[in-house]
């Protein structure tokens, strides 16, 4: 008997086994490559994409001698109305587009480094689960913009998103999970201060993501890149 | 005295399959290949632990085709699940004991 119990002691401490069993479970449940480095580049995007969105309102704001109000009581759709949309929309694919490839390239890279695949099934889970919020919304909003809400496109992307980010947390990090919180409140208030929809996005996009990027980065990579 | 050991399950005193249950207690069902580069253990090596567990009656094996190539599944049973459970509710009795 006593042989045996020296045995458990030294072989299997019962606190090291339950935390090799925790960790089993979380690495075949949850995608954990997610790099802090991701929340900072799609943070980056979201800044400078937001900066180019301003600097064409503000164009679109001297060529028509108004105030700039991207909202449902503009409905003087003439040309240049017209090619702000188009430009506004071209800005925000090109935003959209850059944030993904460098938020999945830092990714692919930490994933590499694990020794982790970039697509198993923790990886299909967290993809759908992101998804599925995101396209609903994105519906959502093309269809508001189709009725001339366009005040409802920042809070709307911010509520959709932050919802996203909820779901996602139980695929991944937990952590981001705060992310979608803070997307969620943002986009809130942002219902009722709509004419400062630009701003609410920039922070919910780009400050926060960098915020939360950061964080990541600090808790988990910061000893393994040194 | 009662011996705090003694609820603790022989059969998860393998690392390996320990690890199996670990991952199929919190996944509905997982592929052979994906245990494999989980566990990071040879086919062989797997495989015999594997069986083990299915003749205690833990895991259940699901045979399957994609294409032509097999696929193997597994998944956990109830006896599994419980048997699991009781193996780290005595873990942490251990725990509570040595402190």
């Amino acid at each position: 008997m006593s042989h045996k119990v020296l045995y458990m002691d030294t072989q299997h401490p019962p606190l090291q086994t339950i935390q090799d069993i925790k960790r089993m479970m979380e690495r075949s449940s949850r995608f954990i490559s997610l790099s802090g480095w991701s929340g900072i580049s799609a943070g980056i995007c979201a800044l400078g994409g937001a900066a180019a969105a301003y600097l064409r309102l503000n164009m679109h704001h001297k060529a028509v001698g108004g105030v700039v109000r991207y909202n449902r009581y503009n409905y003087d759709l003439g040309v240049e109305s017209l090619s702000l949309m188009r430009d506004l929309v071209w800005i925000a694919a090109i935003t959209f587009v850059a944030a993904f490839i460098s938020a999945f390239f830092f990714t692919w890279i930490r994933s590499r480094r694990n020794g982790t695949p970039i697509w198993d099934r923790t990886v299909q889970r967290l993809a759908w689960n992101t998804l599925l919020p995101m396209i609903a919304g994105g519906l959502f909003i093309l269809r508001g913009m189709q009725l001339n809400h366009y005040e409802l496109v920042a809070p709307g992307c911010l509520i959709f998103y932050g919802l996203a980010l909820v779901n996602a947390s139980k695929y991944t990090l937990g952590e981001i999970r705060y992310l979608g919180y803070g997307q969620l409140v943002l986009g809130t208030i942002n219902l009722w201060a709509l004419s400062y929809g630009l701003y609410f996005w920039a922070a919910g996009f780009g400050i926060l993501h960098i915020v939360y990027g950061a964080l990541m980065w600090w808790k988990y990579e910061r000893v393994s890149s040194n | 005295m009662k011996n705090p050991i003694e609820n603790l399950n022989k059969i998860f005193d393998s690392r390996i399959r320990l690890g199996v249950m670990s991952i199929l207690v919190v996944n509905e069902e997982v592929s052979f290949n994906d245990l494999k580069k989980m566990m990071d253990v040879t086919d062989g090596n797997l495989a015999s632990h594997l069986v083990n567990l299915e003749e205690n009656g833990y895991i259940k094996v699901h045979k399957g085709f994609i294409g032509r190539k097999t696929n193997t599944t597994y998944s956990i049973t109830k006896a599994g699940e419980k048997a699991f459970k009781e193996h780290i509710e005595a873990l942490e009795n251990m725990i509570r004991g040595v402190r």
